[in-house]
C-alpha cells in the first residue's frame, strides 16, 4: 500500500508584505490554542462546576440567563439545569489531556518503531510495513470504536483506542527521515568510529527528526481531539461521570428544537480549537522546512 | 505490470488475513466472552458453561482461531444473537444503504472539491484562493457529528425542508450525504489546489501557453489532467476515513447502514456482527486502494511502466 508514495499538501509561498499585521494575525491561532490549554488546565480551579449537580428549575435556559442562585449562565444550561459554560470548560480539559496523552504515547511508539525500521531496514522494516498495512485497512475511528466499545470504559482504554492508529504517522515520518539520515556523512563517521547503534540513533539521527515530528504531533493532536469527541458522542468515551464535548453535543441532540445551544456551543469550541491547532501545525511544518 | 499486480494481490490477501486476526484478538482479550454477554448477569454458571460449549468457546483458542478463519473465508461469521440470523445476512442487508451514502458523498465531494481546488490553485495567493483555502480549513475542522446536528437544526427543524432522520428515499439521503461530504470536499479541494498550483508552474504548461492555447484549454487539457493523479491517490488513501465518517454520520441520522449496525452491535457486544462488519469494511478499504492504484496507472504512464519519478 505504501509503494506509490504520498502526495502532500505543499504550502506555496504566499506573497509577502504588510509584515507586522500578518505576523499579529498569524499569532492569533497560537494564542487561542494556548488559551484553551490554560483554560483547560486552570479553568476548573476557578469555575465551580459539578457534573452531577444541577438545579432543575434552571433547565434549558438560553445563553446569558440568570440562574436561581444569582449567577449568570453565559452559555445557557442543559436539560438537567447544569451550566453549559462549566461543561465547555471541563470539556476543554478532557480534550486537551486526552489529546496530549494520545500524542505522547503514540509519538513515542511511532518514533521508536519508525526509526528502528528506517535504521535497521531488512526484516524489521518489512514487518513494520506489513503491520501498518493491516492497520490502515481499518478506518482509524472504526478500530477505536471497537476497542473502546468492548472494553470497560476508562481513560487508559480511550487513550489506547485512539493511539492504535495514531502512531502510524509518526512511524512513517521517522522511518523515512532515518532512512535518508543514516546515509549522511556524520552518521557514517559515527558508525565507523565504532559508536554503538543505539547511541548513533539517539545522538545523531533523532535530533534531526524532532522538528518535523513536533509539527506532525500538533496535527495529530487535533485529530486525537476530534476522534475523542466522536467516541464520546457515540457514548463510548470516558466514563459517564466525566465531562466531554462529544457527550454534551450528543445530549443536546434531543433538545435541538428547544435548546439549540447545548449541541451548538461545544461544537464551536471544538472546531475553533481544531482550526487553531491546525494553523499552528501548518506554521510549524513550514518552519521546519520539510514538505510534509 | 502483471508481476506488480500479482504482488499487490498477494499483499492484499495478507492484509485481509491480518485484519481478520486483529479483530479476533481484540474480541478475545475483551472482558467477558459472548456466552456471558449473551446470557446477562443473572445467568447461572451452568447455563453459561452450556452455552460456551455450544458456541465452541471452551475449546483451545488456537483451534477456535483456525475455525474462525475457515468460516470467515466462506463469509460465515457466526450467528448474531440479537437478530437470530447469520451475521453476514444481517450485514449484507444493511450494506446497500452504506454504499449509497458513501458513493453520493464521494461524488459530491469530488465535484465540488475539484471545482474549488482548480479555482484556488490557478491563482495561488489571490483572493479567491485565500477564501477557498480558509473555507476548506474550517470544513476539515468541524466534526461530522456536529455539522450533521447543525444541518438538522437548520434544514429540518428551522426551515422544515428535509427530514431529520431515517433512511430510504432521496429526501433522507441529502443531509447525511452532505454531512459526510463536507470534510472530504475540503480534502479534495486542498489537494487539487496544491496539485494544480504546482502543475501550472511546470515547463509544459508554459509551452502550452506560449503556443497560443486559450487559458481554458491549458487548464482543462494540460493542467487538470495531470493534477488529478495525486487527487486519486490521496482520495483512495482516505477511503478509510470516508468509511469511518460514514459510521458516525449513519448514527447521527439513524441511517440504516452497516455503520449504525456496527455501533449498536458494539454496544450490545454482538460479536458476530462486530467481526463481520469490521472485516467487511477492511476488505472494502483494501480493494478500493488497489483499484485506485490501477486507475492511477492508467492515468500516469510513468507508473504503468514501473518507473518511479
Amino acid at each position: 500500500m505504501t509503494a506509490m508514495g504520498l502526495v502532500h499538501d505543499t504550502a506555496l509561498p504566499v506573497r509577502t508584505g504588510r509584515g507586522t499585521l500578518r505576523r499579529v494575525l498569524g499569532a492569533i491561532p497560537i494564542v487561542v490554542f494556548g488559551l484553551y490549554v490554560v483554560a483547560g488546565l486552570f479553568g476548573p480551579l476557578v469555575v465551580d462546576y459539578t457534573p452531577v449537580e444541577g438545579d432543575l428549575d434552571d433547565r434549558l435556559l438560553s445563553p446569558g440567563s440568570v440562574l436561581t442562585d444569582g449567577s449568570t449562565a453565559l452559555f445557557g444550561t442543559d436539560a438537567l439545569g447544569r451550566d453549559l459554560f462549566g461543561q465547555v470548560l471541563y470539556g476543554a480539559r478532557t480534550s486537551v489531556i486526552i489529546g496530549a496523552l494520545v500524542v505522547l504515547f503514540s509519538g513515542l511508539v511511532g518514533i521508536a518503531v519508525g526509526s528502528a525500521a528506517g535504521y535497521l531496514r531488512g526484516t524489521t522494516d518489512v514487518v513494520v510495513s506489513r503491520v501498518i498495512d493491516v492497520l490502515l485497512a481499518f478506518p482509524g475511528i472504526l478500530l477505536a470504536i471497537v476497542i473502546a466499545g468492548v472494553f470497560d470504559r476508562s481513560l487508559a482504554i480511550v487513550v489506547i483506542a485512539l493511539s492504535v492508529t495514531n502512531w502510524i504517522g509518526f512511524a512513517r515520518l521517522s522511518r523515512s527521515m532515518t532512512m535518508s539520515l543514516r546515509e549522511r556523512e556524520w552518521v557514517k563517521s559515527a558508525t565507523v568510529m565504532g559508536i554503538r547503534r543505539r547511541r548513533v540513533v539517539t545522538r545523531h539521527i533523532l535530533p534531526f527528526i524532532a522538528g518535523p515530528t513536533l509539527a506532525l504531533a500538533t496535527i495529530e493532536f487535533a485529530g486525537a481531539i476530534l476522534a475523542e469527541a466522536a467516541l464520546s458522542f457515540l457514548g463510548l468515551g470516558l466514563p459517564a461521570a466525566s465531562v466531554s464535548w462529544g457527550q454534551t453535543i450528543a445530549s443536546g441532540k434531543e433538545y435541538l428544537a428547544s435548546a439549540w445551544w447545548i449541541s451548538a456551543i461545544p461544537g464551536i469550541a471544538l472546531a475553533v480549537l481544531v482550526i487553531c491547532v491546525g494553523f499552528t501545525g501548518d506554521r510549524l511544518t513550514r518552519h521546519f522546512g520539510r514538505r510534509q | 505490470m502483471l508481476p506488480q499486480l500479482a504482488r499487490r494481490l498477494g499483499l492484499m490477501v495478507f492484509t485481509v488475513w491480518g485484519a481478520l486476526s486483529l479483530t479476533f484478538v481484540i474480541l478475545r482479550i475483551a472482558p467477558g466472552d459472548q456466552a456471558t454477554v449473551q446470557l446477562g448477569p443473572e445467568a447461572t454458571a451452568a447455563d453459561v458453561a452450556a452455552l460456551r460449549t455450544e458456541l465452541g468457546l471452551d475449546r483451545p483458542v488456537f483451534l477456535q482461531y483456525l475455525d474462525y478463519l475457515g468460516s470467515a473465508v466462506t463469509g460465515d461469521f457466526g450467528e448474531s444473537y440479537r437478530f437470530h440470523d447469520s451475521a453476514m445476512t444481517v450485514i449484507l442487508d444493511r450494506f446497500p444503504a452504506t454504499v449509497v451514502l458513501a458513493l453520493s458523498a464521494t461524488v459530491l465531494a469530488l465535484t465540488v472539491g475539484l471545482l474549488l481546488g482548480v479555482l484556488a490553485g490557478r491563482s495561488p495567493g489571490r483572493l479567491t484562493d485565500r477564501v477557498i483555502s480558509g473555507c476548506t480549513l474550517v470544513m476539515q475542522a468541524i466534526p461530522p457529528f456536529w455539522s450533521g446536528i447543525m444541518l438538522i437544526l437548520l434544514m429540518a427543524l428551522t426551515l422544515r425542508l428535509l427530514p431529520s432522520a431515517g433512511s430510504g428515499d432521496l429526501e433522507h439521503l441529502v443531509l447525511p450525504a452532505v454531512t459526510l461530504a463536507i470534510p472530504f470536499t475540503a480534502l479534495v479541494a486542498r489537494i487539487t489546489r496544491s496539485s494544480v498550483a504546482e502543475v501550472t508552474s511546470e515547463p509544459y504548461i508554459q509551452t502550452a501557453r506560449s503556443k497560443g492555447l486559450s487559458e481554458r484549454a491549458v487548464l482543462t487539457r494540460h493542467a487538470v489532467r495531470n493534477s488529478v493523479i495525486p487527487v486519486v491517490t490521496m482520495v483512495s488513501l482516505h477511503i478509510g476515513t470516508l468509511m469511518g465518517g460514514a459510521v458516525i454520520v449513519e448514527q447521527v441520522f439513524a441511517w440504516e447502514g452497516v455503520g449504525s449496525l456496527l455501533v449498536s452491535a458494539v454496544g450490545n457486544r454482538d460479536y458476530a456482527i462486530v467481526q463481520g462488519a469490521t472485516v467487511l469494511i477492511a476488505i472494502i478499504v483494501v480493494t478500493m486502494n488497489l483499484l485506485a492504484d490501477l486507475v492511477n496507472a492508467r492515468l500516469d504512464p510513468r507508473i504503468r511502466a514501473g518507473v518511479t519519478s
